[in-house]
């Protein structure tokens, strides 16, 4: 190939990538930048914007629902990711086997959930965990247990929600580690069974050890996913208003600041600095993966 | 021993009856809006949850989520479509472009812009969704169609996806074969490419298609008008004025809300069922080692 035949194939490339890079910078970028900038500036008395510095991010450390929403979060974080990942793999390992009666009933019905929309599955569990005739009540009140008010503390109202999150998300995490599964050499599971490994045994020992990198990418989908919550409380407000409060999460306080409070400046705040949170959250889950023999898309 | 050989080992019934406890687990809430749905509000709360009542509601229900506000349901079903297809299609051509150019072209600043691209995709939604609707009400563009179509044409994800799609699907051998024999690289893309292209397209597609139909924030914030609202946004209202305790108004109004979900479950369950293969190659793609 000739070097000005070259050059224009380079050229070439610039224009596939180019569409979409447009809309990258326009509708990523730019409100990304721009958040950041308005995050400085506080509406004035007489109306206009004026530069205040640091000084919403000053307000908002101080603001106790501020602190709340975060700390809720990293609970809800805590309790929910560890649970749903353990079930994403336990049900891919066992669905990998070769052990299982109808593996591929067991994905399917796993995995459908994913294909609900958040909101749907907020309205099906609502009706679930609902304090009088709610179906888990329901079955409490056959067995003569007392009934339990699902929505009765914020802990309570956490372990809930966690309650339909790994019910939306455990199937999209377990095709992700399945698929990483199907991936990987059967060779060395052929020689453990030859030498008389059982199933579970080559599970623990041979499988899981390398799931690592793909156990690492589904948490950072997790962090990425857990410290955005909104839908679930924003929805199921109505249930139990004090305790699904209007600061129940940062997402669900920006909103109400935004919205409700006209302050779109500290609600940019708030959202920018959720922002940054999961990605000092999201590049530290990348570089331990990284050191665990990390996955291409670390 | 074959892979085939090795998994035609005994099966366990142990860990079948785990798998079956496990899965009740994903199942119940399905079969509870599906039997709910046949029921009238006062059955759905005293009769048992996981069978069918007496009497039988499902085409009364069904009626009533059809006309209930004049029809709106259906406006807010053919809103979800126009936006995720529209939207989809959208981010699916511009992701494959992308992933192409980035698996088969090297120029000025590539590296540096799918690097850009990759590290996006840890940016959370929610970051961007205020700033966006202030720049969108600064330019008029709140409150239209634009305003939930636009930000969703936006998928690093997708582009990744493309790009190791184009890196294993593709050999550099056959484009160098086109180049000798005088084709342009626009045709090279067109004739050959987009035809060994189209699984993983499809693959975005669906993503696509899923992540928009079943978005939320965004449309919230970006409409006020209800009858540009998603099925998301509109199921939310209907479900806001049972919980708020708007019983007078129409006592059998839960039975409606909860057909309405039962009946938006349809369609995306029927894609998934049908375009299996391509979840799952999507899902492993992201997980692939290069």
């Amino acid at each position: 190939m000739s070097a000005s035949s070259l050059k224009s194939t380079k050229r070439t490339g610039l224009f596939f990538v180019l569409p979409f890079f447009l809309i990258f910078v326009l509708l990523l970028i730019v409100p990304l930048v721009y958040s950041g900038f308005i995050s400085l500036y506080k509406k004035g008395l007489i109306g206009g914007n004026r530069y205040v510095g640091l000084q919403n991010y000053i307000t908002m450390i101080h603001d106790p629902q501020w602190v709340s929403s975060v700390g809720r979060v990293f609970l809800y974080f805590f309790l929910q990711v560890p649970i749903m990942l353990l079930i994403a793999v336990i049900a891919a390992l066992a669905i990998d086997s070769g052990k299982l009666r109808f593996p591929k009933f067991f994905r399917i019905a796993i995995f459908i959930p994913y294909a609900v929309p958040a909101i749907i599955g907020c309205i099906i569990w609502g009706y679930i965990y609902g304090k009088n005739y709610g179906f888990l009540n329901q079955l409490l009140g056959y067995l003569h247990i007392h009934h339990i008010d699902w929505w009765g503390s914020s802990t309570q109202a956490l372990s809930s929600i966690s309650g339909i999150v790994t019910w939306e998300f455990a199937g999209y995490n377990m095709i992700i580690l399945y698929a990483a599964l199907k991936g990987l050499s059967t060779e060395l599971y052929e020689a453990a069974a030859v030498d008389g490994a059982g199933a579970l045994k080559i599970a623990l020992r041979i499988k899981l050890p390398q799931l690592y990198p793909a156990i690492f990418l589904t948490l950072i989908f997790s962090i990425i996913g857990s410290f955005q919550l909104f839908t679930e409380p924003q929805t199921l407000n109505l249930q139990a208003p004090t305790v699904l409060n209007n600061y129940f999460s940062p997402n669900v306080y920006a909103y109400s600041v935004a919205f409700q409070g006209q302050q779109l400046n500290y609600a940019a705040t708030i959202s920018f600095s959720l922002g940054l949170i999961i990605a000092f959250f999201a590049i530290i889950a990348t570089l331990v993966g990284r050191r665990r023999g990390g996955d291409s898309l670390l | 021993m074959s892979k085939k050989t090795f998994y035609m080992t005994k099966k366990s019934n142990f860990l079948t009856l785990i798998m079956i406890v496990l899965s009740t687990y994903f199942i119940v809430p399905l079969f509870w809006v599906i039997a709910a749905s046949t029921k009238n509000t006062n059955d759905i709360f005293s009769t048992f949850g996981l069978w069918f009542a007496k009497s039988w509601h499902l085409w009364s229900n069904l009626k009533a989520v059809f006309t209930s506000d004049n029809g709106i349901y259906k406006l807010w079903l053919m809103n979800s479509l126009i936006y995720s297809i529209s939207g989809a299609i959208g981010a699916a051509l511009l992701c494959t472009l992308a992933g192409y150019g980035f698996a088969k072209y090297q120029f000025a600043g590539s590296k540096a812009i799918f690097r850009t691209v990759l590290g996006a995709v840890m940016i959370p939604s929610a970051a961007l969704s205020i700033p966006t609707f202030i720049i969108f009400s600064k330019l008029g563009l709140v409150n239209t169609r634009w305003a939930v179509i636009l930000p969703s044409l936006v998928s690093p994800l997708g582009v990744y996806l493309m790009k190791v799609y184009s890196d294993t699907s593709i050999p550099n051998n056959m484009i160098e074969a086109a180049r000798i024999d005088g084709a342009t690289e626009f045709k090279i893309f067109r004739t050959i490419s987009l035809r060994m292209l189209m699984p993983g397209f499809i693959t975005v597609l669906l993503l696509s298609i899923v992540g928009i139909w079943n978005n939320f924030f965004l449309p919230l914030i970006m409409l006020s008008s209800t009858s540009l609202q998603p099925l998301t946004v509109g199921l939310s209202i209907w479900y806001g004025r049972i919980a708020g305790g708007g019983s007078g108004r129409d006592a059998n109004f839960q039975a409606v809300v909860i057909t309405s979900a039962a009946v938006s479950l349809i369609p995306l369950i029927i894609a998934f069922l049908f375009l299996q293969r391509y979840w799952e190659n999507g899902l492993s793609l992201g997980a692939v080692k290069e």
